[in-house]
């Protein structure tokens, strides 16, 4: 089944990522200019997630600007600004994304 | 107690209090997965074979929108690209580990295993200070297992209507709140932002997420050079 071998190939680049630092990097290969720039990986990767997923609808088309999504964004956002706190920037964007569907 | 046990479970007490933020984050993926139709055996296959959050949540995102095997591979792969930046300074500690443990190791050490893991080879030569790095792996093993099995549990009762999938852009900005009082990181997550979002209805292949990716890496390769030459 495709599922389960991409599944596995999934699993097999996690390990290999995690594996070739340990067994195979040497310190020596990582210049501090390389150690700056891979730093922002996270923050090259993860927005090419955020923002189609709260841009784009289930039925691929951009959302209205009133949407709840992006109420529920920002407060997250800003929760997560002045917090720093992981969990309190996940459930205050869920709360409100919640309280502008179910309360409004 | 012997020494390596109770070393083992120094490791144990040292990653516990990271595994408080990883608890919400295993029982959304299982309440997700389920929410999205992949079955209970197939979720908890998830977290044992990738095991690695950002990747399965990767894997749910681009898996349910139809993106081919390459494009999903490609991109977690780029999710864990950031993996390398821990391997100067843990593969100096590990030089002197059995090529057996370096393999287990490079299987249970996700984020937070890493963080305590390099904190304490940094301070500790003891002989048996592999036996840290393997309670603080086992134990985000178990929590991110048993966090994934109460997830699917909750999935199966959790209505769709809630709109849950919500909750995966949610935990990557989550994941992002170190970086957004860095002026280069701002730049950088809004282009990387914006080339998805417009590029998802023009890059073929749903590989919008690598050339994001890419062009967001390659800016903050402009963005810090001219910082270095700025400083100058």
């Amino acid at each position: 089944m495709i599922e389960w071998s991409l599944i596995i190939y999934c699993g097999l680049v996690t390990f290999l990522s995690r594996y070739l630092m340990i067994a195979i990097l040497k310190k020596e290969m990582f210049t501090d200019r390389i150690r700056e720039v891979l730093s922002f990986v996270p923050s090259a990767v993860f927005p090419a997630i955020i923002f189609p997923a709260i841009f784009i609808n289930d039925y691929g088309s951009y959302i209205e600007m009133n949407d709840p999504k992006i109420f529920g964004a920002i407060v997250a956002i800003l929760v997560g600004y002045f917090s720093k706190n992981i969990i309190a920037t996940i459930f205050s964007g869920l709360l409100s994304y919640w309280f502008v569907i179910f309360i409004f | 107690m012997s020494n390596s046990s109770k070393i083992f479970f120094k490791g144990i007490a040292d990653v516990s209090p990271l595994m408080i933020p990883v608890i919400p984050f295993g029982i959304i993926f299982g309440v997700l997965a389920i929410d999205l139709g992949f079955s209970a055996v197939t979720t908890i296959g998830m977290s044992i074979i990738i095991f690695g959050g950002a990747s399965q949540f990767i894997f749910l995102q681009l898996f349910s929108a139809g993106a081919s095997s390459l494009v999903i591979l490609s991109s977690v792969g780029a999710v864990n690209s950031r993996h390398l930046l821990y391997g100067a300074v843990l593969s100096e500690h590990m030089s002197d580990f059995k090529m057996i443990w370096k393999i287990i190791f490079s299987y249970f050490l996700v984020d937070q295993a890493f963080a305590v893991t390099n904190s304490y080879l940094k301070n500790n030569d003891d002989k048996n200070k592999a036996f840290h790095s393997f309670g603080a792996g086992v134990t985000c093993w178990v929590i991110w297992q048993i966090t994934t099995l109460i997830g699917i549990f909750l999935g199966s009762i959790i209505p769709e209507s809630l709109g849950l999938t919500f909750a995966v852009p949610l935990t990557f900005i989550a994941l992002l709140v170190n970086d957004f009082r860095k002026l280069i990181n701002i730049i950088v997550i809004i282009i990387s932002g914006l080339i998805s979002t417009f590029g998802y209805f023009i890059i073929p292949f749903k590989a919008y997420v690598i050339v994001a990716a890419v062009a967001g890496l390659a800016s903050a390769l402009v963005l810090t050079k001219f910082k270095v030459l700025n400083n100058d």
